[in-house]
């Protein structure tokens, strides 16, 4: 090759990845850096929705690590496209509803296209061998390069020696011997590497950086799919999944009663969309209806309302009620329900 | 030299960087984008991006709850 060898990095934000980059930049190897955003990312949406989580520093650790290391990060929407993966992965679901090894081959063929379109050489990954219990396995990693199409143009240099060697290692644009045969969920190798390289600031995600690992986000989306008869969802569904208690007292509706300040907000943004209530007697969360309502069904839904504002012990509590398709509220006055009358199975 | 707007309210980071990362594909040096956000997120990572891909913060400025940050596109 006449040129330097140019690289794509897949950056979470997280060590490895910005390990495995580190790790390439010291052979002279131009690196860019790509994240994907899927909707389900941790980082960004609740923190900036959570009042109470506004006066920390925020900081999207992709761009952060991205500045660290002095190379440009490319951040692709991939909302869209990545719903088919989402709905019907082929390798199935982790234990959540985490499908882990179809997101990486995914991510993986997005990076690929991504080098096609851009005359980029290959692709780096901070995987390591047995690091996952479903993407980063020795048997499931050949997978990923062989379903992404990167085949030997995907280089995972934290584990590069454990693997056969790749296009890079054997056209010589870098030296095999100075990569790295990380194994195991052990990050005693990966802190050791990051001392070696000066890094004393790295974000360390717990459970990795996607809600569909999360047992309680799974639960959620799980019940929107059943609801629905179908896995499909929009970005503000699954926005909504992660704000507010969900408590479902019946197959038809669903109540989201906002849980603080800041996700109280952010659900007014949705009041156009939403049958909503709030307490006017007391203070109280604001609340969006999801689903078709009866009279009934609306009373039952202001009394949960009324339990968790600030009346929950009063005799009653006012309710004012702002139906979709009717521009004049209501008052409901209703007696708030005691914490035995709501079943432990009506909430998501 | 033009000078552009970028509505990304409502969005929450990073979807206000991606945003701007798209629209300033389509302009040029020289070019101004004035992008409005209401993550408050966004006054880190939108100079963030700009810094890591070359394009210059000119000013960041609230009203109300609304931040508008002017970015002066750079070589690409």
């Amino acid at each position: 090759m006449n040129r330097q060898p140019r690289a794509v990095a897949l950056i979470s934000g997280g060590l490895d990845s910005m390990l495995a980059v580190k790790v390439l930049l010291e052979q002279g190897v131009h690196v860019e850096g790509i994240n994907f955003y899927t909707g389900f990312c941790v980082e960004g949406h609740t923190h900036a929705i959570r009042k109470k989580d506004q006066k920390q520093e925020k900081r999207n650790n992709a761009l952060w690590v991205a500045e660290q290391l002095g190379i440009k990060l490319h951040i692709i929407d991939v909302i869209e496209e990545y719903k088919a993966v989402l709905t019907n992965p082929k390798h199935g679901y982790g234990a959540n509803l985490n499908p882990c090894l179809d997101c990486k081959s995914f991510m993986v063929k997005k990076a690929r296209e991504w080098i096609d379109e851009n005359e980029f050489d290959f692709i780096i990954t901070g995987e390591v061998i047995g690091q996952r219990p479903m993407s980063q396995r020795k048997d499931t990693m050949p997978i990923i390069a062989q379903e992404s199409g990167a085949d030997e143009r995907l280089l995972r240099p934290l584990c590069a020696k454990l693997l056969p060697p790749t296009l890079p290692e054997r056209e010589g644009w870098i030296e095999r011997e100075k990569l790295y045969d990380f194994n195991g969920r052990s990050r005693k190798p990966q802190m050791a590497l990051a001392a070696q390289f000066g890094f004393d600031d790295y974000a360390q995600p717990a459970g990795g950086c996607c809600f569909l690992t999360d047992q309680s986000y799974s639960a959620k989306l799980g019940d929107l799919w059943q609801q629905r008869g179908s896995k499909n969802y929009e970005l503000d569904d699954i926005m909504l999944l992660k704000v507010g208690r969900h408590i479902r007292p019946s197959e038809n509706f669903k109540v989201i009663i906002g849980r603080e300040e800041g996700e109280n907000n952010f659900m007014n943004g949705y009041r156009k969309q939403f049958t909503h209530m709030r307490a006017t007697s007391h203070q109280g969360p604001l609340a969006l209806i999801d689903g078709n309502v009866s009279s009934d069904d609306l009373k039952l839904a202001a009394q949960l309302v009324a339990r968790y504002s600030q009346g929950r012990d009063a005799a009653e509590v006012q309710i004012e009620v702002n139906e979709i398709g009717n521009e004049t509220p209501f008052t409901l006055d209703v007696i708030p329900l005691h914490n035995d009358d709501i079943p432990q199975a009506w909430f998501i | 030299m033009g000078i552009h707007t970028l509505d990304a309210r409502r969005l929450f980071c990073p979807m206000p960087v991606i945003r701007a990362q798209n629209r300033i594909k389509t302009l040029a040096k020289g070019d101004i984008l004035e992008v409005t956000c209401t993550d408050p997120g966004a006054k880190n990572d939108v100079p963030a991006w700009c810094r890591i891909n070359g394009h210059e913060v000119v000013s960041i400025e609230t009203e109300d709850d609304e931040i508008i940050i002017k970015i002066a596109v750079g070589g690409k």
